[in-house]
């Protein structure tokens, strides 16, 4: 089954001359149907930390389904409406669930050394996605347009005016804030973290760190155990 | 166990973890996954919600705040009068005060800014709204008329008399020399406590205004509006950074920026915010750097947690 | 800055604190915080369902 991803690259292998069909080609090399979507995974991924990375994508969908339900309303809408404070009720706690869930995702992928093997720029990308986000739930604190946005603008005023960015990124000024928190920053973390995904997907998911080729899981009847002289590749 | 340690470097080279995996395979259905986590988290989201609701502290407005405290909305005034309060001697990007603004070495980022936001606070806060008014009071042609020396040595003598008076009662204050100063704070305070000046004051950014810069400057001028974040454990120098109101989690998430204030060498810094921002920024990249960084990245093998995660594994292999 | 010494009654709901010294938790923060904790521990040591294996 898995032998079908490797016959495509070479099928495939004519040389095309249009920007649009070279385009293909990379990526269908890169990432060919059944790396995208595959049905199964290998015998290792077999733990519930590999969970997380799921969960922080589904309270992302509830950030976002409940942040347009709140941004079609406008900022005034939740201080009055009782419908109103329930959206924001969830957007807040899908806020708090994603965090939560990317923190023991991160831990995990740490401790797994999920780097290894040119996995290193997913781990990147997930550094990424944890920064913006952060900056994305900031803004959020600051749209409360209640006493704590208050206090957040002013407070933070200080560090951001310190680094020289205030007047551009200025914190009591809602208009600004508006456009970063509703379309700049969540298009940021929409794409980010999709490429984090697609590139797991790409690179197939790390094995064990102490995998040897000797392992029984790897020495499989069909398989004539590959670079067994490789073991001592080590940095 | 094997006798040669386990790579954990970040290379793509010929080896277990950057070949394609050929070894046993499992079912493992990614759609149901996410159809599964997204109704769990669902039932989390509305639970939580549900039971918990969120925040909602009304905002302070300068109605609020002559309200319950004109003794402290009387001597901020007077500080923005005279041109000694937190935001007039602020600098960039609100307006020029020479040598303020945090330095990183010879840098100073903050002046590099430039005036941004003008705001000048007698004008802004004080005159400009009173001369608004139907009937704006005689005090203010004698103030604009008094050189500018003249206009702090009244605010200065009035402050130091608002220190000295009972309760800082403005009522209550010795008689002495503070030209119109008492009569223009007090018609501020006075406009403030009908609701006038908040709309005065957001008005001078026109008719449609999104920025309320100038509002929550004057607010965080006095020590009404820094007392109440003050009480609710949100200042800096409480970790109010990550925190919320009530007993709502706030930002955990920012535990380690709060943690550089609470540090004194760091938080008692003159330069304390950039310093801080700086060490945040570092840090970020080095997370971004873990994969590249040699004794960061071998952590994983020394403190072997991997055999939790792949305890399957490593049982049948 | 104004120094003003007010007895300000604070209306802002203030939490449950918890600390030693300056250092000063609030209650929902630390409560997320064990919960990642304990979530973490959990997925390590729990096993994982459904060993289907194929091929
Ligand atoms: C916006 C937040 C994030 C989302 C939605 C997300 C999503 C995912 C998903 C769905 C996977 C595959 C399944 C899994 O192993 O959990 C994954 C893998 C991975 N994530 Fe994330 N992630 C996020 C943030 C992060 C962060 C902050 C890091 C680390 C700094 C990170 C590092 C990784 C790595 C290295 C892998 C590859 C795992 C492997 O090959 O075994 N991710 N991510």
């Amino acid at each position: 089954m898995n032998a079908s991803g490797s016959i495509d690259e070479h099928t495939e292998s004519e040389v095309l001359h249009t920007w649009t069909g070279k385009t293909r080609q990379w990526l269908v090399k890169r990432l060919p149907a059944d790396k995208l979507l595959p049905e199964g995974q290998p015998s290792y991924v077999s733990s519930w930390i590999y969970v997380f990375g799921m969960g922080a994508i589904a309270s992302l969908i509830y950030i976002i389904a409940s942040g347009v339900v709140l941004s079609l309303n406008g900022p005034t809408w939740y201080h009055v409406s009782g419908l109103g404070h329930f959206v924001n009720s969830s957007h807040l706690w899908s806020v708090e669930l994603f965090f939560i869930f990317m923190v023991v995702h991160l831990w995990g992928k740490y401790w797994m050394s999920a780097w290894r093997g040119g996995r290193v720029l997913t781990w990147i990308t997930g550094v990424i996605s944890f920064a913006v986000s952060i900056v994305a739930a900031f803004t959020g604190y600051l749209l409360q347009t209640n006493f704590d946005s208050q206090w957040i603008a002013f407070e933070a005023k200080d560090a951001l005016n310190a680094v020289g960015i205030g007047a551009w990124f200025n914190v009591a000024n809602l208009g600004q804030i508006f456009m970063w928190h509703i379309v700049l920053l969540p298009l940021a973390v929409g794409v980010i973290v999709a490429l984090h995904v697609v590139l797991v997907r790409a690179r197939g998911v790390v094995p064990p760190l102490e995998a040897a080729s000797s392992d029984t899981q790897l020495t499989t009847p069909d398989e004539v155990s590959v670079g067994t002289l490789t073991e001592g590749s080590v940095r | 166990m094997s006798k040669i340690p386990a790579s954990v470097s970040w290379r793509s080279k010929d080896d277990i973890a950057s070949r394609a995996w050929t070894g046993k395979k499992r079912e493992y259905d990614l759609f149901k996954e996410l159809t599964v986590g997204v109704i769990v988290v669902g039932v989390l989201v509305v639970g939580l919600s549900a039971v918990f609701s969120s925040p909602d502290e009304p905002s302070v407005t300068l109605k609020s705040w002559a309200t319950a405290a004109p003794a402290d909305f009387v001597a901020t005034a007077t500080a923005e009068l005279g041109g000694t309060s937190g935001t007039a001697g602020y600098g960039a990007p609100y307006n020029n005060t020479p040598d303020v603004g945090q330095k990183l070495g010879p840098i100073n980022l903050q002046s590099l800014s430039g005036v941004q936001i003008p705001i000048d606070t007698a004008v802004d806060f004080v005159t400009g709204p009173l001369s608004l008014q139907a009937n704006p009071p005689q005090a203010l042609s004698t103030w604009t008329a008094a050189a500018t020396d003249q206009r702090a040595s009244w605010t200065s003598a009035y402050t130091d008399a608002l220190t000295k008076a009972p309760n800082n009662d403005p009522t209550q204050v010795a008689v002495g020399d503070y030209g119109p100063v008492p009569a223009l704070t007090s018609s501020l305070l006075a406009m403030a406590q009908q609701g006038a000046l908040d709309g005065a004051i957001q008005g001078e950014g026109g008719f449609f205004n999104l920025d309320y810069t100038r509002s929550i400057l004057f607010l965080g001028d006095g020590a009404y509006f820094v007392g109440l974040a003050d009480g609710a454990h949100l200042t800096g120098d409480q970790w109010g950074m990550m925190n919320e109101t009530g007993n709502y989690p706030g930002q955990s998430w920012l535990w380690l920026f709060s943690f550089w204030y609470q540090v004194p060498v760091v938080g008692g810094a003159a330069n304390a915010d950039i310093l801080v921002v700086g060490i945040m920024l570092l840090l970020t990249v080095l997370l971004g750097l873990v994969p590249f960084i040699p004794g960061l990245r071998t952590i994983p093998r020394w403190i072997p947690i991997h055999r939790l995660v792949w305890k399957d594994y490593y049982k049948r292999r | 800055m104004v120094n003003t010494i007010l007895s300000i009654p604070s209306d802002i709901t203030g939490g449950t604190y918890f600390g030693w010294g300056s250092f000063q938790i609030q209650s929902g923060n630390l409560i997320v915080i064990i919960v990642m904790l304990v979530l973490f521990v959990l997925a390590l040591v729990l096993p994982f369902p459904g060993n289907k294996r194929s091929k």
